[in-house]
């Protein structure tokens, strides 16, 4: 017995159930197949989930989804090896009553989402990986091979939301492999503590949370990024570095959060708390320059397999539901002209992306992957420098304070050089313009 | 054939937290699963279907939730699945269970005949073993506990022979059908099903039969109200301080020898008990 359906989507996080759900909705006949045992069961992220993406799609998400914390403070701080400089930055404006970012858990999340799907109409299938795209003779994809038997399953367009590793994707020839240089490994704890002590420790109120980025002198001039984020009961920590940095010896991922969690500035605020879980994924972090071919005769890529990932504001999971909100409409419309799913008229799909937020942050950013891989005395230098400036200021030593101007100045030209600064600047100001 | 299986939703052990302050177990997002010990049962059913073509029809009685596990069976490759759900099954122990379970059997034997009712061994939550054999005695059918292979079915004769598990050995039984089986964990695999049967799964409206459906006629009988068990504490052991002690030595001889001496000075009774029942032995 074959089966066929309007759409057959490739898993199941965020990029797969937006993808699902709005075709779903639409009256489309929809097969959504994931690999994990229940959705959200393989995946991980820090987790902050931004709302708007989502408000897209599912307005009424506030009243359903499982969110932990609304995050009320965002706070940056660059390490060295025994102090922080941090920016904070905390505002009753995220205490409205749509707040605009949640801590989340993905396990529990894309359960939700996906249950949305089912409700919404689609067919969702687990532990079904999916092994292959099926072509026809003219090289149209018409269909999926799955790992059960009797397991081929047709349909007009196959969505391909199998994040970053995007097997299906290469195994078809449809991109290339994965580069070491454009992907980070990130290990992630979860550290179980009473929620009234997390609110203690980070100065918020019951529901609230706290969001802290982490860069410095500890991923020892990799590009790496560590995080702290607050969830009800318990504080996800987390770091990583470019997969080809760890490729290259001296440091491993565990051994980097280690040091994490026993600095200065971080250790407090894990004490007592018992790890409970941990975790490891990829990040495509290879931005603009490593998006692959989006769409063809009868396919499109949305969400982490097709690179769709903001670094550095890191954020992901909101492009990858964008991304599968506009194949989904792009299907949708061409349904009702009845139009084929050629590689011609999918192109709709990559202009709703290129005028969307999506691709407009991630041109904005498109030099910076560059620009961190040339100049890694940003993850190590910096933080030295801005560090010991601000202890100087502070330090009361009977020293004038227009003489310690002098002297942080000294330090920073003997360290980086005048051309090496105002180059730095420049170039700094170019990767983000 | 005419199969019934029945199952239990259980939280998935290997993820349950206890609550580092309250010492409660945090059932709170822990994930369900199939109860480990049923799926051998449900294999051992598919495998009859093969062997003899059957109709294997899935019983469990539990929460809306329970919902998830049926369907799965349906997946392997199960024909019918029956969710028995209703307020007056909440809080039942074993006897509770047993009884809602073979009323319900009882009720699907009457459209066609059963010729064999598999329960798992145990259940991974309670670990009684008690609700296949009392399923067993409320029928009036041979139990045959701890299985460990169907050797034949004679379906003219209605006989059937089985492998038992037991301590010292194992067991040759021959018995009429129709009977209940319990199966012994590492009998069989489940099988990964078709896409057939995903879909099927997918697709399947479950028979859902509450307490008059499933032709209980006293609801007191059922839940709390007819479960003398109850569970006066739960608590986590405290963890063990005993450490391993590790023995080496040069030779057999030594390490023998070190090892009885550790064990006499660590248990001091040891040596006298050995003592008593040496001396009893030469006595004989
Ligand atoms: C440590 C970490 C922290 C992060 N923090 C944030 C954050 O705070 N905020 C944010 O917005 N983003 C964050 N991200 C990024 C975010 O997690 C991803 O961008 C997002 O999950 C992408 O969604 P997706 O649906 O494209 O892919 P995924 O979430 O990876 O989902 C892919 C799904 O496809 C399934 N699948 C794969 N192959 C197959 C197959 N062949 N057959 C069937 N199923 C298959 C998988 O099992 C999986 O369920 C973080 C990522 C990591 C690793």
């Amino acid at each position: 017995m074959t089966e066929k359906f309007d759409a057959i989507v490739v898993g199941a996080g965020p990029a797969g159930s937006a993808a699902a759900y709005v075709m779903a909705k639409a009256g489309l006949s929809v097969l959504q197949l994931e690999r994990g045992e229940y959705p959200g069961s393989k995946n991980v992220q820090g987790a902050i989930l931004y709302s708007d993406a989502l408000e897209r799609i599912i307005p009424e998400f506030r009243d359903e989804a499982p969110l932990e914390r609304n995050i009320i403070e965002q706070r940056v701080w660059m390490l060295t090896d025994k102090s922080h400089v941090g920016f904070d930055f905390r505002s009753e404006e995220f205490n409205n009553d749509k707040p605009d970012r949640y801590s989340i858990i993905r396990a529990q999340f894309d359960r939700w989402f996906c249950n949305k799907v089912k409700q919404a109409g689609a067919m969702v299938i687990c532990e079904t990986l999916v092994k292959a795209l099926i072509e026809n003779e003219h090289g149209r994809v018409i269909g999926v091979t799955t790992d059960r038997d009797d397991g081929d399953v047709f349909a007009d367009i196959v969505i391909l939301a199998d994040g970053v590793n995007s097997n299906l994707a290469r195994v078809s020839g449809y991109r290339n492999e994965l580069e070491n240089k454009n992907t980070a490994l990130v290990v992630k704890e979860m550290h179980f503590l009473r929620s009234d002590i997390i609110q203690n420790r980070f100065n918020i109120n019951e529901k609230e949370g706290v969001a802290i980025e982490v860069v410095g002198t500890l991923t020892r001039g990799k590009i790496g990024m560590g995080f702290i984020y607050t969830n009800l009961e318990f504080i996800s920590i987390g770091i990583g570095c470019m997969v080809g940095d760890f490729q290259k010896g001296g440091l491993t991922p565990y051994g980097l959060l280690d040091e994490l969690k026993e600095h200065p500035s971080v250790k407090p605020l894990l004490i007592s708390s018992e790890m409970k879980e941990y975790s490891a994924h990829l990040i495509p972090e290879g931005g603009y320059n490593a998006i692959p071919k989006i769409y063809g005769d009868g396919w499109m890529v949305v969400g982490d397999s097709a690179g769709l990932v903001n670094s550095i504001h890191r954020e992901g999971s909101n492009m990858a539901m964008t991304s599968g909100q506009f194949a989904a409409e792009t299907v949708i419309a061409l349904k009702k002209e009845f139009k084929s799913f050629s590689e011609h008229n999918l192109a709709r799909y990559k202009i709703a992306l290129d005028n969307s937020y999506v691709i407009k942050d991630l041109k904005k950013y498109k030099r910076m992957p560059n620009f961190l891989h040339k100049n890694r005395h940003f993850f190590t230098l910096y933080p030295e420098l801005i560090s010991e400036a601000i202890a100087t200021i502070l330090r009361v030593d009977g020293i004038d304070k227009k003489s310690k101007g002098k002297q942080i100045i000294r330090s920073f030209r003997k360290g980086r050089g005048l051309f090496g600064l105002i180059a730095d600047s420049i170039k700094f100001v170019r990767a983000i313009r | 054939m005419n199969i019934v299986v029945c199952i239990k939703q259980v939280p998935d052990s290997a993820q349950i937290r206890v609550h580092p302050v309250t010492n409660t177990i945090m059932r709170q997002g822990v994930p369900t699963i199939i109860n480990p010990f049923d799926l051998f049962s449900i294999e051992e059913a598919l495998r009859l279907k093969d062997q003899f073509g059957a109709k294997i029809t899935v019983l469990t009685m539990g929460p809306k939730m329970a919902e998830q596990a049926l369907r799965k069976t349906l997946t392997f490759g199960a024909d019918e699945a029956i969710l028995l759900t209703d307020r007056a099954f909440a809080g039942s122990d074993t006897l509770a269970t047993s009884l809602t379970l073979a009323t319900a059997i009882t009720k699907i034997n009457e459209t066609k005949p059963i010729d064999i009712v598999f329960c798992g061994k145990q259940t991974i939550d309670g670990d009684t073993a008690q609700v296949g054999p009392g399923i067993a005695v409320r029928l009036g059918i041979q139990q045959l506990t701890y299985i460990s292979k169907i050797v034949s079915i004679d379906l003219d004769a209605r006989e059937i022979i089985v492998h038992r598990c037991v301590e010292s050995g194992t067991q040759v039984l021959k018995t009429k059908l129709p009977c209940l089986i319990t199966l012994f964990e590492g009998t069989n695999v489940i099988r990964f099903g078709t896409m057939t049967n995903a879909f099927r799964a997918a697709r399947y409206k479950l028979i859902e039969w509450s307490a008059t459906d499933s032709g209980i006629s006293d609801v007191s009988q059922c839940g709390l109200r007819g479960s003398p068990t109850v569970v006066k504490k739960v608590f986590a052991p405290s963890a063990r301080t005993d450490k391993t002690i590790f023995i080496s030595g040069e030779t057999p001889e030594i390490i023998s020898q070190t090892l009885i001496d550790t064990l006499f000075s660590s248990y001091p009774s040891l040596q006298k008990d050995l003592f008593d029942i040496s001396s009893q032995g030469v006595s004989k």
